[in-house]
Order: C-alpha cells, then structure tokens, then sequence
C-alpha cells in the first residue's frame, strides 16, 4: 500500500491536484519495490524447491541405473515404474506400516502430550520456564543423538529397557529385531512428538478462561465432567492442527527410524524405503535412484493431501 | 499441604522419565569402557576418557557443523528478511500465493527433497561440499524464517515507516534503518532454528554429503560409530554429548526466543 492510497493525501484538495497518470506511476514504482524485495525468495523456491521437485519426479519416469545416472540417457518409461512398485507385494506391507507408525505416533504423543500438559495446568505446580525448558529437550537434541540413545537401551542384552523389566520378572525383548523394530521406533519417535505437543496443547489450556471452570464446579461439576465439557470442546481448534501437524511430520520421518533400525523388518515405511533404496549403505546390493524417487513422490503426494487438509483447516480457523 | 507435595512429586517423576535417556547418554559417556555394559544408575567407574577420544577425533567434524550452521544462517537471513519486509509492508504481486507455497514448502518430505539434490549435485560437482551441504540445509528454514519474520514485521505500525519515507528515505533505507532494527528478535529467532536445524540435520548430510572426508558435519561423525564392526559406546555416547551443546546451550541462553518460534506453530522437521 503505497502513501497515495491514504485518503488525505490522495484526495485533491484546491490547487494541489495531482495528476492521475503521477499516482499510477507512484503505484507501480512500489510494486516493483516489491517484486525487487520479493525477487530473491522466488527465485530461491524456484532453484532450491521447485527445481529438486521436478528433478525427482523426472528421475521416477525414466529407468535409471548407476550407469545412466552418471552418464544420462535413461529411457523414458512413463508410469511403469509406478505401477512396479505399487505391484510389489512388499508395497502394501509397507504402507500398512507407515499407516501404524503413523497414527500410533501422533495419537500417543498427543494423548501424553495433553495429559502432561493438563497435569500442568491444573496442579499448583505450574509449568515454569525452567520445567518447560527441560521439556522441550527431546526436541531439540538432534535426532542422531536420540536415535543412538534409545538403539543404547533398547539393546538386548545390556539396554536399560531390558534391565527395567527384568526387575518385574519379565524376559528381555529384542526390541530391535525384524518383529519387534516397528515398536520400538514407534516409541522412540512418541518420545520426540511429545514436546511439541505439550507445549502446543499447554498453551492452548492457558487461553480457555478460568471463570468457566469455576463456573461448572459451582453447578457441580466434577474434574472429569469439566474436562470432557470444557476443555475438550474448547481444544479442538488446537487439536486438529496439532494432529494434522503430526500427521504431515511423521509421515516423512526419515532419521530416528534410519539410525534405529536402518528400516529393516517391520520398521520399513515409505519414507525410509525411498531413503534405503537410493542411499542406503549395505542393505541393498542394487541402487535404485528411480523406484526411490517414485516411492517418495507417492510419499509427497500422501503428504500434500494431508498438509491441504490442515490449511484449509486453518483458513476456516481464522475466518 | 499433603496433596501440593503430592503433585510436586509426581511432577518430579514425569520430568525425570521424559529425561531419562538424556541423563542415560551422559551417563554411559562418563562410564568406564569395561563397566558400560553392567549398566549402573550412576557412573561409579568414572573416566573422561571417551571425551578424550572425541577432541582427537571428532574436532574436524564440529567445525565443519559450525560452519555449515553459520552459512545456512546466511543464506536463511539474506534471503527471508528482505521477502519478509515485502510481505508485510509492500503491494506484493501473489501474495497470497506466495504464503500458500511457504506452507506447502514445509510439508515436502525431506527425502524427496535429497534425492532431487543428490541428482542436480552429482551433475554440477556440489556433492561432497559445504557450500552444497549449506544450500540444501537452509530450504528446512528459509520457509519457517519467512513466516515468523513476516508475522513479526506486519505488526510494526505503519506511521514509523510513513514518518521514514516523508524524511525522503527509500524503500531500501526504510527498511534497514527502520523496520530491520525493529525486527532484532525475530531475526535471531530465525537464526537460532536454522542453526539448530543445520546443526542437527541428518538427511541432507547423510545423502549430499556422504564421501565427504573431514567435511562432513558431526552428525556424520556420530554416525561412523553405528556402522563400525565393533559399537564403542563410550566415545558414541560421548560424541552425542558434545553434539548436544548448541541445543542445551540455546536453551539457556535463548529461551525467550526458542519460545516464541515454538508457539509460531509451523515448526519441527
């Protein structure tokens, strides 16, 4: 919005009249002001988004191999490489795993998130600075310092996990072997999501007003009827983009699970697959740059349903 | 009373279990190589042996993470406070397209992001560098740091800008001299994400940077140990200590801000 569109100074007053062709030239000036400010983000999202996008799924339409990779000239195959990696059998069990892994992260780390952060609110012992700061660590450590940790306890033999359940009685698990491994990144990754969901969910409770809960408890409602009448209706905002958030992230976590488990059996899911299938040191003789980029463009798309579904969210919110 | 002592011990226990495995790393850090595997709540065979072992090796790593997570400051800087200022305060042709691609941008799966990279690199040579490694780190923040810099500049009233340009001050003048300095805090906001998330990243530098020698960043370094025949847990555990810091240190230093970019909503990778 440039000076001249402020009505005092755009309405001609007398002799200060000011020719139209001088405001629309003014005008313009600004928007290319603008486009010059603007410029080095869009070509940045062109050359660094847009350009690696294309190039992904180009590579998921030709038949790539190490040679052709290096040296160009792989055939154009349209959709086959598509429909071979949906055909596989292999495919569809590890869908079925990124749907658990999936949903059985963000449910938890927003139920544990939630009772934390209602554990909190309601007790005298507020969440101050220092307790929200400790909290927030899991999330901020790097991912391969907490993937190497939790690998470190869930070790069969000498993990602390094991050694815990030993004290009731219970035999040790091979939390990373190929039945158990979907299991164990699961927990780890809750353990990741909890933060962002507490301090989310925290901040949330602190907006719904007090006087309501005084409210119910003079007509006699109890803690349990105030949460479920209260503060679950009034959450909702917050708790479709905290899940919806989730549910975008999780779906393309690739590192906790790599580090874990570098995704063999049951932890395979779409986004380490891809991953594996192009990079991965050791566990697969062949590299397959095309199978990889198809995989994860199905992976994009899952992701962009879901990221579409939270803006639209969103808007609906601010309306 | 009872019941106040009551909560706090409870509060006391969730926090110690959330923090469990950090206080773990630490632990086995400072544990002895031949005691480690009889896992003892406390290191009572205390050695710093294994952080010896993490300056002899480890150095070349942490500064090259130092430096990659300065660059990708840089560049997220350069490249989003300009575009900030537009979306806020100028007639921006698209906007709302624009803010529309930011959010998408950030729902692009990191993996697919790699392997567009790791294609593109191998052709023109930026595989296996640190400015490679830097440009790929920056599109994890450059959307982010948009976002939060563009909400926190809208709310700078317009009159301080209007008294800028009737002074005869430019568009460029008004924007370092005015809304720049106005905007410190959000800008080290910004700065501090992308630090963090450079410092952290794993997927571009395991993909982008693989063969990349001493210029690999310490993740890369943390991670040689998973693959070794034989895991030396100490100088692993050790190594992700000290990779640990630029987050602790955040922490205390910056929590107000680390704070305000949690509540910004869109964060995490």
């Amino acid at each position: 919005m440039s000076l001249l569109t402020t009505p005092e100074l755009a309405a001609p007053q007398g002799t200060r009249t000011a020719p139209p062709v001088d405001g629309r030239r003014s005008r313009r000036k600004t928007t290319w002001t603008a486009v010059a400010f603007v410029a080095p983000l869009v070509i940045y999202l062109v050359l660094f988004y847009a350009y690696p996008l294309v190039q992904n799924v180009v590579m998921s339409l030709h038949r790539f191999d190490r040679f052709s990779f290096v040296n160009g000239g792989a055939p154009f195959v349209g959709f086959d490489i598509y429909a071979e990696v949906v055909a596989q059998s292999r495919f569809w069990v590890v869908v079925r795993q990124t749907v658990i892994f999936t949903t059985a992260s963000i449910v938890l780390q927003y139920a544990i998130g939630l009772a934390l952060a209602a554990f909190f609110h309601r007790s005298r012992f507020r969440l101050s600075a220092t307790l929200r700061g400790l909290y927030l660590i899991p999330w901020l450590l790097p991912v391969i310092v907490s993937g190497t940790t939790w690998q470190w306890m869930m070790s069969p033999d000498t993990g602390v996990l094991n050694a815990f359940l030993g004290i009731f009685g219970a035999d040790p698990v091979w939390w990373l072997n190929a039945d158990n491994a979907l299991l164990s990144v699961t927990i780890a990754n809750i353990w990741l999501g909890v933060p962002f969901n507490l301090v989310i969910l925290y901040s949330g409770l602190q907006n719904i007003p007090a006087d309501l809960y005084e409210a119910a408890a003079l007509d006699g409602a109890g803690p349990w009827q105030s949460f479920w009448r209260i503060t679950v209706p009034l959450l909702r905002p917050v708790t479709l983009i905290a899940l919806l958030l989730g549910l975008v992230y999780t779906l393309k976590v690739v590192d906790i699970i790599w580090i874990m488990t570098s995704g063999t059996g049951s932890s395979q899911t779409l986004a380490t697959w891809s991953y594996g299938m192009a990079f991965g040191k050791g566990t697969s003789a062949v590299i397959r740059y095309s199978e990889a980029s198809a995989v994860g463009t199905i992976l994009l798309l899952a992701a962009l349903v879901f990221g579409f579904v939270y803006i639209a969210v969103q808007r609906k919110q601010e309306d | 009373m009872n019941r106040s002592w009551w909560t706090i011990a409870v509060a006391v226990l969730l926090t110690a279990i959330m923090l469990f495995p950090v206080y773990w790393m630490v632990n086995v850090s400072l544990t002895r190589r031949e005691s480690i595997r009889r896992g003892e709540l406390l290191p009572f065979d205390f050695t710093t042996e294994h952080y010896v072992v993490v300056l002899r090796e480890q150095l070349p790593y942490l500064g090259t993470s130092l430096l990659v997570g300065l660059g990708t400051v840089l560049v997220t800087l350069l490249v989003a406070a300009p575009a900030s200022f537009a979306l806020a305060k100028l007639a921006v042709p698209g906007r709302r397209l624009l803010n529309f691609m930011l959010i998408v941008a950030q729902m692009v799966p990191a993996v697919v992001m790699s392997l567009g990279f790791y294609s593109i690199y191998s052709r023109i040579g930026l595989l296996n560098t640190v400015p490679g490694l830097i440009l790929a780190d920056s599109t994890i923040a450059v959307p982010f740091a948009v976002m939060l810099v563009t909400a926190f500049m809208t709310g700078i009233p317009r009159e301080l800008m209007q008294a800028a340009q009737l002074d005869g001050a430019s568009a460029w003048r008004t924007f370092r001299s005015v809304v720049l300095p106005m905007s410190r805090n959000s800008m080290i906001t910004a700065a501090l994400f992308a630090f963090l998330w450079a410092w952290s990243d794993f997927l571009f530098a395991s993909t982008l940077d693989r063969e990349g020698g001493s210029l690999r960043p310490i993740t890369m370094g943390i991670y040689n140990y998973i693959g070794a025949q034989n895991q030396e847990w100490g100088p692993m555990m050790a190594t992700a200590v000290v990779a640990s810091i630029p987050a602790a240190a955040l922490l205390v230093v910056a929590q107000k801000y680390i704070a305000a970019g949690v509540t910004a909503g869109a964060v995490k990778d």
